[in-house]
């Protein structure tokens, strides 16, 4: 089944933001993408050059950013308010929390940068707390995707849904693997079935769980399941339920801190209704640092072998 | 559109109302509501073009966004009077399952309310964005913000400004507050404004002047900076009020800020105020 996922290429998700960004441009004239001085690295470029009219610079300014956003939205447009994940959720919670998600407006934060994969730029820059700050938020739509095609739909169905949403990418060049059709917001996708473990990943880390699942069944004769759980919130339960009654035991694996991410949206989920033996593979309530991305990925405990070491430790409590 | 006595016999009725609004529960920001009872009044009895059908998206409307949203109780009043909402609903402020939240809130869906207010700074940049969509689909009709003083000690309200100027956001008016007190005391004792014209000049905006207790002022001012929108500046006006304006015990001070009257003193209160259009 995971021989559906061919890796073809290698492609930065934040380029699939910008492709997606310049079709949503010509498809919908409401869509107004906005950047605070990051627009090469967003990948916006494109967008700028073709409908200037609806592009806006909002300078280093993301509080206010958030704030026009909000006043574009309240009178029907469609603003795709982007930075860096740092400057798009912490820098700004309250703007987001009261301009935005209380007062419902349709705003698509989207993020590149996320995680410890941007490198080099160190910890200032490397949020690791995001999707728990956006997910906290009542009414926040937030969506992790793995790869360049995935990004594209997701941002295509973001601009469909009518509501606040956190999209998260990231900066580094990586493993594209998934179709481009086929996502549905809220809706896990199956990508290996398997009866041993159950493997939830978001993000970068469904790429490095599709190789830890060849691992697993080469080396130790394991049959993972993998599911790619792009959306965080609103978390596809069944999927999650149907694999841990099955497999007995899950992984869950992110770039993203332990805490807040999607192995404790995970948790929450199995503790009410199916309690389940977990092992996280996120980043243990610490801070990044400067390194290359692989190199980060393998010191905070997030690399293919850390999953596979998840993976067998908690098949020993499997409850099955 | 109504003329000066009408308007004054309104103001004198929403100023009752915020006295019982927030007497009735024993919280709510009396000082700054009294201060903007006058203002308003004139902008929604007089300048405003505006539809209270109301329409979240406000297309060829004037609209107009709150950002000191603590002083909602002037708000709900003149929204009601004006006929965005029963009358009757000013008895649910602040109460369990009201969509008369303690701040503005659009979450309740009370008809008016375009963006919940409340945490200090954020108004301005809201109604950029609601400015700006105005241009880009090509309705001239204007977006008015109401800002407080001690509000501008926000970084984010600078932030907007530069933008404004930048961007040529002309078809936007703010209006300051001006009542020179805040929470803790008057501005110039927590974190002065310093010189407050000098300050917008150099952000780029044009500035007037009004009083905000002086209806020919008021209606003058505004509607000049009406003719000059579009002109490629954005405007702000500082309205000179005093906080608790009609209330002679409330009058100038910053103790009625966040704080309601008991009994005997909201009967001292109301007894200077007319009772012109009827008590809810």
């Amino acid at each position: 089944m995971l021989d559906r996922f061919e890796i073809k290429d290698k492609k930065a998700t934040r380029d699939g933001f910008g492709k997606a960004m310049s079709e949503l441009g010509q498809k919908n004239d409401q869509v107004i993408a906005m950047c605070a001085d990051l627009t090469g690295s967003l990948k916006l470029n494109n967008f700028q050059k073709e409908h200037p009219e609806r592009f806006i610079q909002a300078g280093i300014s993301e509080a206010n950013m958030i704030g026009m956003a909000a006043g574009l939205a309240t009178t029907g447009k469609i603003p795709f308010a982007t930075t860096f994940a740092n400057f798009a959720t912490g820098r700004v919670y309250d703007q987001i929390r009261q301009s935005v998600a209380y007062s419902h407006k349709n705003v698509k934060i989207c993020a590149s940068h996320a995680g410890l994969t941007l490198g080099e730029d160190g910890a200032t820059h490397q949020i690791l707390e995001d999707i728990g700050m956006m997910k906290m938020l009542p009414g926040m739509t937030v969506i992790n995707p793995c790869d360049y095609n995935q990004v594209i739909s997701a941002t295509h169905a973001i601009a469909e849904m009518n509501g606040p949403a956190y999209l998260r990418f990231g900066r580094p060049s990586w493993p594209v693997f998934m179709p481009e059709e086929g996502f549905e917001i809220g809706k896990a996708i199956m990508m290996q079935a398997g009866s041993d473990v159950s493997i939830f990943a978001t993000g970068h880390l469904v790429y490095h769980a599709m190789e830890a699942v060849k691992i697993l069944k080469s080396q130790h004769s394991i049959n993972a399941e993998l599911i790619n759980i792009h959306t965080i919130k609103p978390l596809d339960n069944d999927a999650i339920l149907n694999s841990a009654t099955k497999t007995g035991a899950v992984v869950t694996a992110e770039e993203h801190q332990r805490n807040g991410g999607l192995g404790d949206s995970v948790a929450q989920v199995l503790a009410q209704f199916h309690p389940t033996p977990q092992e996280y593979v996120a980043v243990n309530d610490s801070f990044g640092e400067s390194g290359k991305p692989a190199q980060l990925l393998d010191k905070y405990g997030l690399g293919i072998q850390n999953i596979v070491e998840a993976a067998i430790k908690v098949i020993e409590r499997s409850t099955k | 559109m109504k003329d000066v006595q009408e308007l004054k016999s309104i103001a004198s009725q929403v100023r009752r109302d915020i006295i019982r609004q927030v007497a009735a529960v024993n919280s709510g920001h009396p000082g700054g509501s009294l201060g903007c009872a006058d203002f308003f009044t004139v902008m929604y009895f007089n300048i405003m073009e505006h539809d209270n059908s109301f329409n979240m998206e406000g297309h060829n409307e004037d609209m107009f966004f709150l950002s000191n949203g603590h002083i909602s109780p002037v708000w709900y009043s003149v929204l009601a009077r004006s006929g965005y909402f029963p009358v009757e609903e000013l008895k649910t402020f602040r109460l369990l399952n009201s969509r008369l939240q303690g701040h503005p809130a659009t979450h309740e869906g009370l008809p008016g309310i375009r963006v919940a207010s409340g945490s200090l700074g954020q108004g301005v940049s809201v109604a950029i964005g609601a400015a700006v969509s105005k241009k880009l689909n090509k309705d001239a009709k204007l977006v008015y913000v109401l800002t407080g003083d001690g509000e501008l000690q926000e970084g984010q309200v600078w932030e907007a400004l530069m933008y404004a100027a930048h961007n040529k956001v002309d078809n936007l008016i703010a209006v300051v507050d001006w009542n020179g007190q805040q929470i803790d005391g008057p501005n110039d004792d927590v974190i002065t404004l310093g010189d407050m014209e000098g300050k917008w000049r150099s952000f780029g905006w044009d500035v007037l002047h009004m009083d905000g207790h002086d209806y020919d002022d008021l209606i003058k001012t505004i509607n000049k900076a009406k003719e000059n929108a579009g002109k490629g500046k954005p405007q702000v006006i500082l309205m000179k009020t005093a906080m608790g304006k009609g209330v002679d015990f409330m009058e100038g001070t910053h103790h009625w800020h966040g704080k309601a009257p008991n009994a005997e003193q909201t009967q001292i209160a109301l007894n200077q105020l007319d009772e012109t259009l009827g008590d809810y």
